[in-house]
């Protein structure tokens, strides 16, 4: 008797929604067996990650709070790699969207300007996110640079960047040394949607993303080639789409929401620039864009779920003294299944019994 | 006729090989069933049949390739169970493959010293190799590299590197396909040396002439069973068409009232760099195809067919707009949408991956061409009943059998694909069609749909350019027919003055008698 992998004829639609969810699955014994080693009760340890954030308003909200940067990040990633272009690059992306809003709200700090420096913060952090991720795409087209390693790398260039900004010229002068810029004016903050809660607007325009997003890859020509160009770049060229322009685009496409997603972050939850802003938005957002199956909508549940294991991991830090970092061991796990269990899509598992006449030497 | 004519008269007590019911399962699919043959040393064997009827499965079993999921081999009267090729190598089993496994970089002695154990020296191999090739009529220099040389010779790389292993059982798959008529005889006078020696050889092959002068035995499979092993001689070639197919083909008629129009494509003068370090430069084409007409280009793969339909759909771009001129626009500087704009449809050669996206549906696949025109997208969005309706209406035109309404690419048939591929771009009524090999790979059902089809279209008016390699197809709906060699087109001949010998020496590199005086002054 063997266990054999299968060619299906079609890719199976339900295990392509069911995947995910068997992933999950095998992550949470994973986490059980992990949980256990490290001398916690697994059940207790699951319920305080996944149950107890979802039984108080405050951490419901926080757990939106989380999904926002997730999810607009996750959503123009899915789009680079629906067209075969590897960003790696959103954590560099989504800061030095924050640092180019973040320049407006310092440099009108204190003046009498009106509501329109929020949006335009967020076109410059768009601009900004945009602009840095076409650094790596452009040396990919014109110079064939892996864009995989160009985009990780600048990462950490935007993260110094950052660094020196708030500990130089922008840094608070009443900051006590401390670096980070001054608490922005109400006009260059993003509104809370509940008087006195954590839910600000930044969901709503994550929500609005998530549906645009949807419309231009099922309805629209352009999310039609972005597909096409990442399942078959030679029919794609028979098709006359262009490849490098395609790349530039969902690279584009990509910063820019990314970078809005770090203006979002620095003007409404935190409220200042400072470093660690991000607890690797932009690297777990890779994660969301997977388990989401690159589709919008997947991509939203997903990161709902992703934020939750971050509320979780920080409540279990707290009651049960589970280090922080065993929430991005279990985001690693995921990840790792997820990929696995998509080869399911494609293929499928046969017992496949030995029938008397098979000779013994074929195994 | 099925089977009353006896196979040939064993010369030996065993078979060499025999296989019993041999049976390979794939997942659902019998892609063989309960297949025996019995292959006689001092014979060759034909394996006949259309793509897909289990040929290259079974001779992968016989190689060990694969394992069979029911029944046995018996090699010399015992039975033989093998676990990879190696070990039907080392019983006396070589296999030369269709598709070569040769690094391009390296010299034809370092190939073939690849190929085998390395027990001897490189200098003891290389002598031998001189030996072997020089005894067998396979003239080879050992130190060229692989890249500089023909595919008629990267063939004889093969077989003399399975020579070598002095094999008692040769199997050829499909060896004729890519040799020019004059480089297939000089093959069957090697292979016919080497049955007098006292091998067997299974030899695949769709052709039904040359099995017929060449082949002792054939058995004919269909849908993965044997349906016959006969006597090819005491056979027609009708009559093991038949066999072949299940059932009468239809007959391809091009309609009488076909009249030639105005130039539709012409090409001046077109010569293109290549892009990559070994594919072929197209030196100095020029032709002027006129509706109504099919012109047809023969020539081995490989001598710049593939750049030239890259050429001409724009896939690539010629650097002077006026050397491609589609219904009397310069086009040599546009887009293969552009093209598409102008009138002009294309069929590439791989229908996976380049004619479609193979796990998109067929309506996606028909935007995928289609975009350009047909009402089927509007201010950016796509319309899907204008999709599914272009997939509809080829799937009734053209016969297309699939298993549900709009299905993915990747899960048709061969056949079924191709004239899915052709109907999408017959329907946009194109003035002009760029086809390249249009039946490679199809039933031979499809293929008379596909070949009626684009008959059919040139009545229409439109011009037509089709690409093949097999010279019957391009006798059977060309008006003119020109050969491709390094890059370059020969003068075309009207197809009823093109013989295979005088297509085959054109395949070869020579030019004929009058037209020597004419490419000297083009070089």
């Amino acid at each position: 008797m063997q266990l054999v992998l299968e060619k299906r004829a079609e890719r199976s639609n339900t295990i392509a929604l069911i995947s995910p969810l068997i992933a999950i699955g095998l992550t949470l014994v994973t986490m059980s067996i992990l949980f256990a080693i490290l001398g916690k009760n697994p059940i207790s340890a699951l319920g305080v990650y996944f149950i107890d954030p979802l039984t108080d308003s405050y951490s419901l909200q926080e757990i939106a709070v989380k999904a926002t940067p997730l999810v607009m990040i996750a959503i123009g990633l899915s789009l680079c790699y629906l067209a075969n272009a590897w960003n790696i690059g959103a954590e560099g992306q989504f800061l030095v969207g924050a640092v180019a809003g973040s320049w407006l709200a310092v440099k009108t700090q204190g003046t009498d300007a009106g509501p329109w420096v929020l949006p335009a913060m967020m076109l410059l952090a768009a601009i900004g996110g945009a602009l840095y991720a076409l650094i790596p795409a452009i040396c990919k087209v014109r110079f064939g640079a892996s864009e995989i390693l160009t985009s990780l790398m600048l990462v950490y260039v935007a993260d110094l960047l950052l660094d020196y900004l708030v500990r130089g010229p922008w840094r608070d002068p009443k900051g006590f040394n401390f670096p980070t810029t001054a608490e922005f004016d109400p006009v260059a903050a993003v509104p809370a949607l509940i008087e006195g809660g954590r839910l600000h607007l930044g969901g709503v325009i994550a929500l609005v993303v998530v549906a645009a997003v949807a419309v231009l890859l099922g309805k629209t020509i352009k999310g039609f080639e972005i597909r096409v160009v990442g399942a078959a770049p030679r029919a794609a060229r028979f098709g006359g789409f262009n490849s490098n322009q395609l790349i530039l685009l969902t690279f584009a496409i990509s910063g820019a929401l990314a970078g809005l997603a770090g203006i979002i972050e620095v003007a409404g939850p935190v409220g200042h620039l400072q470093p660690g802003i991000s607890p690797g938005y932009g690297f777990t957002a890779i994660i969301v864009a997977f388990l989401g199956r690159l589709n919008p909508v997947g991509i939203l549940i997903a990161g709902l779920f992703l934020a939750l294991t971050f509320i979780g991991g920080e409540q279990a830090q707290i009651a049960m003294k589970i280090p922080l970092d065993v929430t991005k061991v279990f985001q690693g796990i995921l990840l790792f299944y997820v990929l696995a269990c998509d080869s399911l899509i494609l293929y499928r598992f046969k017992l496949v019994f030995a029938s008397p006449k098979v000779s013994s030497g074929a195994h | 006729m099925l089977d009353s004519t006896p196979a040939e008269p064993p010369t030996g007590a065993a078979p060499l090989l025999r296989t019993v019911g041999l049976t390979k399962r794939y997942g659902s699919f019998l892609a063989n069933e309960a297949i025996d043959i019995d292959v006689w040393p001092t014979q060759i064997h034909a394996l006949l049949g259309e793509n897909g009827a289990g040929k290259s499965t079974l001779v992968k079993a016989i190689y060990g390739l694969i394992q069979p999921s029911e029944g046995e081999m018996h090699w010399q009267g015992e039975k033989m169970v093998l676990s990879g090729p190696s070990q039907a190598r080392s019983r006396g089993i070589g296999m030369v493959f269709q598709h070569f496994s040769l690094f391009d970089n390296l010299t034809v002695a370092e190939n073939v010293a690849l190929g085998l154990d390395g027990k001897e020296s490189f200098k003891d191999m290389s002598a031998r190799l001189e030996q072997v090739s020089r005894v067998y009529g396979l003239p080879l220099d050992p130190k060229r590299e692989v890249w500089q040389l023909s595919v008629g010779e990267r063939q004889r790389i093969e077989i003399v590197r399975t020579l070598m292993q002095n094999p008692k059982f040769l199997i050829l798959d499909e060896p004729t396909a890519v040799l020019t008529p004059q480089e297939a005889d000089q093959l069957f006078v090697v292979l016919n040396r080497l049955k007098a020696e006292g091998r067997a050889i299974l030899y695949i092959s769709h052709k039904l002439e040359e099995v017929k002068r060449l082949c002792d035995t054939a058995t004919i499979l269909r849908g993965g069973r044997k349906v016959s092993t006969c006597n090819p001689k005491a056979e027609t070639a009708a009559s093991l068409a038949r066999m072949m197919v299940g059932g009468e083909i239809k007959e391809v008629r091009a309609p009488a009232n076909r009249r030639t129009t105005i130039p539709r494509l012409v090409v001046n003068d077109l010569s293109l760099e290549p892009d990559d370090p070994h594919s072929v430069r197209l030196r100095n084409i020029s032709f002027e195809l006129k509706g109504g007409e099919i012109l047809g280009i023969a020539g081995v793969a490989g001598n710049g067919q593939d750049e030239l339909f890259a050429a001409l759909s724009g896939e690539r771009l010629a650097q002077d707009p006026s050397t491609i001129v589609i219904d009397g626009h310069a086009a040599g500087h546009l887009s293969i949408t552009q093209r598409r704009k102008l009138g002009a449809a294309f069929v590439p050669e791989e229908r996976l991956g380049h004619g479609t996206v193979p796990r998109m549906k067929l309506s996606e696949n028909a935007l995928l061409t289609g975009h350009a025109a047909s009402g089927m997208v509007l201010h950016g969005f796509v319309n899907t009943a204008v999709t599914l309706k272009t997939v509809d209406r080829a799937t009734e035109t053209f016969d297309v059998r699939k298993a549900k309404r709009d299905p993915e690419a990747a899960s048709l048939s061969g056949g079924n694909l191709q004239k899915f591929i052709v109907g999408r771009e017959i329907l946009r009524n194109p003035m002009v069609l760029v086809v390249s090999q249009p039946t490679w790979g199809v039933d031979a059902g499809a293929a008379a749909v596909i070949r009626q089809a684009l008959l059919d279209l040139a009545a229409g008016g439109a011009a037509l350019l089709v690409t093949s390699q097999d010279l019957d197809e391009l006798a059977e709906i060309t008006d003119r027919i020109a050969v491709m060699f390094h890059g370059h087109l020969s003068e075309p001949l009207p197809t009823a003055d093109a013989s295979r010998e005088k297509l085959g020496l054109l395949m070869g590199g020579s030019t004929l008698g009058q037209k020597e005086a004419a490419h000297a002054a083009g070089a």
